[in-house]
């Protein structure tokens, strides 16, 4: 599940016209770690505009979110289990940290869980 | 309203009290439903009693219990108190005590059932502490003797963050993934829809000034039966917390509900309401022997 989950996320986000039209006052470039491997995600007026695979050599981003590999890969399950169902969920539960300026993370919060949680297994879990 | 109306009305009145709390002029909306012992309901933080909406359209319910909720000043219909504008609000534990205390008394309410989630699962151990002879039973649902903040709740109420998103985003973890679609965003609509700065000064209460760990020990189930009910997804008051709670006073009664999150009443009322009807038939029918 966590293969190339982020590296698809540029096109799930692109096909939901109403995710990134919540997203059209956001202009930020995050990080986003699993386990070893981090990626740099542009986003431009709620659309993604790249997703750079590190390693990455003096990357610069506005806040970083960073989990292991096997915490991304329970959040992307179908029916979580408590505790990794939702990001701030696996902040309470230490499996997710969250860095850097968070202020265009949490003026956009909804836009970021539904926009992390695409990967996510269909089965009706959606948020 | 003339009696060959058409029109699909739910069982549910709604009107509003005015009373003193705490020796302040308050304009409280009431809503009430069915007849027999009084079920007082008390919403979460940052909310307001729609969240009950499904208990008081249970048939079942309506025929043994007058259901009865209140919006806590400052949320839903209910007014903050004249000259709300000149400072922070801040709940505390004397002052929802007092709510609560001025309701049951204004409504002339015979030792009524209380029923709260979350702030309102807490404030029914502060109610077991100052008034237990006062209620015949008192049930919490996601009830814990404390809450560590998990997040900067800073973010709750500035003026370059939206309110309503951020405690709708906040909030829409703590339900279930299980939970029906129409639901859960009624539940976060709610949230949506509170007043700058509200959920904050609610969670003053539960973080910080409504600790109660020291004192639950001292919670006599002898004079009024506690009942708990928490939801395995919540993170805010976890399963664990509700266990270290009930392990500490004598006689509570603990249900763990499969697939509910921290907002049991609203995010899936159907599945809840399988948890609660046998509790409130237990209490019936204690009520009824006694």
């Amino acid at each position: 599940m966590t293969a190339g989950a982020i590296e698809r996320l540029g096109e799930l986000a692109n096909q939901d016209t109403w995710l990134a039209h919540r997203g059209r006052f956001l202009d930020v470039t995050f990080l986003v770690e699993v386990g070893q491997t981090s990626y740099l995600i542009r986003i431009h007026r709620g659309r993604i505009e790249g997703i750079d695979k590190g390693p990455l050599v003096m990357p610069r981003w506005t806040f970083a979110l960073r989990a292991s590999e096997e915490a991304w890969s329970t959040f992307w399950t179908a029916v979580p289990p408590p505790g990794f169902h939702d990001l701030i969920a696996m902040l309470k539960v230490r499996a997710l940290r969250i860095e850097g300026d968070q202020h265009p993370f949490m003026a956009n919060l909804r836009y970021f869980k539904d926009l992390l949680a695409l990967p996510r297994a269909r089965s009706g879990g959606a948020r | 309203m003339s009696s060959n109306s058409q029109a699909d009305f739910e069982p549910i009145v709604g009107r509003y009290l005015r009373l003193a709390i705490g020796g302040k002029p308050h304009r409280l909306y009431v809503e009430e439903a069915g007849k027999g012992i009084p079920l007082l309901c008390l919403h979460t933080a940052g909310a307001d009693s729609r969240q009950y909406r499904a208990l008081f359209n249970d048939r079942e319910t309506l025929e043994r219990f007058r259901v009865i909720a209140f919006d806590l000043p400052w949320h839903g219909k209910s007014s903050p108190p004249a000259g709300w504008q000149k400072g922070e609000y801040k709940l505390t534990w004397r002052a929802y005590v007092d709510a609560i205390m001025a309701v049951v008394d204004a409504l002339d309410l015979d030792r009524p059932v209380v029923i709260g989630c979350s702030i309102g699962g807490r404030v029914v151990l502060h109610l077991a502490l100052e008034h237990a002879k006062r209620f015949r039973a008192l049930i919490g649902l996601e009830s814990g003797a404390h809450a560590d903040p998990y997040y900067d709740l800073g973010w709750l109420h500035r003026p370059d963050v939206h309110g309503g998103e951020v405690c709708g985003g906040l909030v829409s973890g703590l339900i279930a993934p299980t939970a029906p679609e129409a639901d859960r965003w009624e539940t976060i609509w709610h949230y949506m829809q509170g007043g700058p700065g509200v959920f904050k000064g609610d969670l003053h209460y539960y973080t910080s000034d409504g600790d109660v760990r020291a004192r639950v020990a001292g919670i006599d189930t002898g004079v009024c039966p506690l009942y708990f009910l928490t939801g395995e997804y919540d993170y805010s008051c976890t399963p664990a917390d509700t266990r270290d709670l009930a392990g500490r006073i004598k006689g509570a009664h603990v249900t763990i509900m499969e697939g509910l999150g921290h907002f049991p009443v609203s995010e899936d009322p159907p599945r809840f309401l399988g948890y609660l009807r046998p509790v409130l038939e237990q209490i019936r029918a204690r009520d009824a022997q006694s």
